[in-house]
């Protein structure tokens, strides 16, 4: 699976020099956000699932973040993520698992193949991105761990750290630390679901949940837990914060659905970030699954998708 | 009724007042054509004229308890006060219909009956239409003072209903929508407690 396109990349697949040096020129502007190196996909390898769809700029995904790790303020994850400190950085893998264990994520990458992927990200606010991540499956990650027989979902726990994630600090809290997320488990092995260590070919920045963050395209951004530091298999469904924070909003499966509003608005539309338009960017429809239903759909058949929001 | 001695009381015109609550919404066209208004630029307009709206409309309700309890007396510019809050009322709603909704009139009627958050908000901009319709003296002299006090105690619940709106239409509980709240409630509480 991880290695099927590799041997195939053309020449004019490869980015090209003056574009990556660009991308390059770009992030130095960003200044110390930008961990070098690590994690970062030199060559990442083409993926099927990328879509064509023209990217957002890296400005606009590094500088519109709901990172609440950091504030609630969009502008907040590009303001005072940089402090963050992301190497060294250990991730506890545990439950159901034949091989627990806290794991260095440098040896966790070795080997690993980074794939780019360019997906749609659409946020459970109504506006969309299109991300060309850097990453591999999550389910190379698990098949490593070797999840036990009984074991049917995967839950997520992001870094709590106050000191340095200035958004946990504070009188009101506003959500209840530690972050966490949750997938079913065939959810989780499914090949799009992707755990992202870089985006336009360079480390992830913090404000986008350096140094490795979950991507599950077909639900709202908010799915995507940040700065993970545990990965849990277990045999009862995880809670997740947003649930935990307003559970008529948000449930645990999240699909992007455009039938299935949010309590406070629709999701029939979205504003795609960037979309030329400008100040005048017109709406575009929301697609079932994101538009990832050809891929993902089959995992929710007979379910009532109203009720499983 | 009369405060017996105002300690500050400015004697300068109201033009300047007028003058100086357009300088935000000036900023943000001067934005829109040279600056940066950020990643999703209509919402970052919606938000930042509906903030200064409530900004605005806190500030005029702060004007008599400012004067009671402090002696400044600023009343001849509440009227200025008043008209650039319901402008930014305006700028906010408009924006969230030509760029937000793109006119979009039935997602538009769909979001004011099912959504409580925009219900309440465009109640809030209903209960400020007369008044902003009687802000000059002759519709004083029309009405009546009395009557024409009485009619402007709507901007109480419309204040209320702008700040309300906030914090419902936020994620999680961030400090800024519920500091406006509490200022709201605080200054509406003040008129309360003096009656009782």
């Amino acid at each position: 699976m991880l290695l099927r396109h590799a041997p195939d990349l053309s020449e004019r697949e490869v980015t090209p020099r003056d574009l990556y040096l660009n991308r390059r020129h770009l992030l130095a502007g960003f200044g110390g956000m930008m961990l070098a190196g690590a994690g970062a996909a030199k060559a990442a390898v083409k993926s099927p699932f990328s879509t064509d769809e023209t990217p957002t700029s890296l400005k606009d995904i590094t500088s519109y973040n709901n990172f609440y790790e950091f504030g609630t303020d969009k502008s907040d994850p590009a303001r005072n993520a940089g402090r963050l400190t992301v190497k060294p950085w250990k991730v506890k893998i545990d439950g159901m698992v034949g091989k627990p264990g806290e794991y260095d994520l440098d040896d966790l990458l070795k080997g690993v193949v980074i794939e780019e992927r360019i997906y749609r990200m659409r946020c459970v606010e109504g506006w969309s991105m299109v991300i060309p991540w850097n990453g591999f499956p999550l389910a190379s990650l698990l098949k490593r761990v070797e999840p036990q027989s009984g074991a049917k979902f995967v839950a997520f726990e992001t870094l709590v750290r106050p000191s340095e994630m200035s958004g946990q600090g504070g009188f009101f809290k506003i959500l209840d630390w530690p972050y966490v997320e949750g997938l079913r488990l065939d959810e989780a092995m499914n090949p799009l679901t992707l755990l992202a260590t870089g985006l336009y070919g360079e480390s992830l920045p913090n404000q986008n949940g350096a140094p490795l963050r979950l991507v599950v395209p077909w639900k709202y951004g908010f799915k995507g837990i940040k700065s993970i530091v545990r990965i849990s298999l277990t045999d009862k469904q995880p809670t997740t914060s947003w649930n935990i924070q307003a559970p008529q909003e948000y449930g645990f499966y999240s699909n992007v659905n455009p039938e299935v509003d949010h309590p406070r608005w629709s999701q029939a539309t979205e504003r795609r970030i960037g979309d030329g338009g400008g100040l005048f960017a017109k709406r575009r429809p929301t697609l079932p699954f994101n538009g990832y239903a050809d891929q993902v759909a089959s995992l929710y058949t007979g379910m009532d998708l109203r009720k499983f929001y | 009724m009369a405060v017996a001695n105002l300690r500050i009381q400015p004697r300068f015109p109201t033009w300047p007042v007028y003058l100086a609550g357009l300088l935000p919404a000036l900023w943000y066209v001067y934005q829109i054509f040279y600056g940066d208004l950020g990643a999703d630029p209509a919402k970052t307009l919606e938000h930042a004229m509906g903030e200064w709206a409530l900004r605005f409309l806190i500030l005029g309700l702060a004007i008599t308890p400012l004067r009671r309890e402090l002696g400044i007396g600023l009343l001849k510019y509440r009227r200025a006060v008043g008209l650039i809050a319901f402008l930014y009322v305006v700028l906010h709603l408009t924006v969230y219909l030509l760029l937000d909704q793109g006119l979009d009139w039935p997602a538009i009627w769909a979001d004011i009956v099912k959504r409580p958050y925009i219900t309440i908000g465009m109640a809030g901009f209903v209960l400020l239409l007369p008044l902003a319709a009687t802000s000059f003296n002759a519709a004083i002299r029309w009405v009546g003072g009395r009557n024409w006090n009485r009619l402007h105690r709507l901007v109480y619940p419309a204040v209320l209903a702008g700040a309300v709106h906030y914090v419902m239409l936020v994620k999680s509980w961030p400090v800024e929508p519920l500091a406006y709240l509490a200022i709201a409630v605080a200054l509406l509480g003040w008129r309360v407690w003096r009656r009782a």
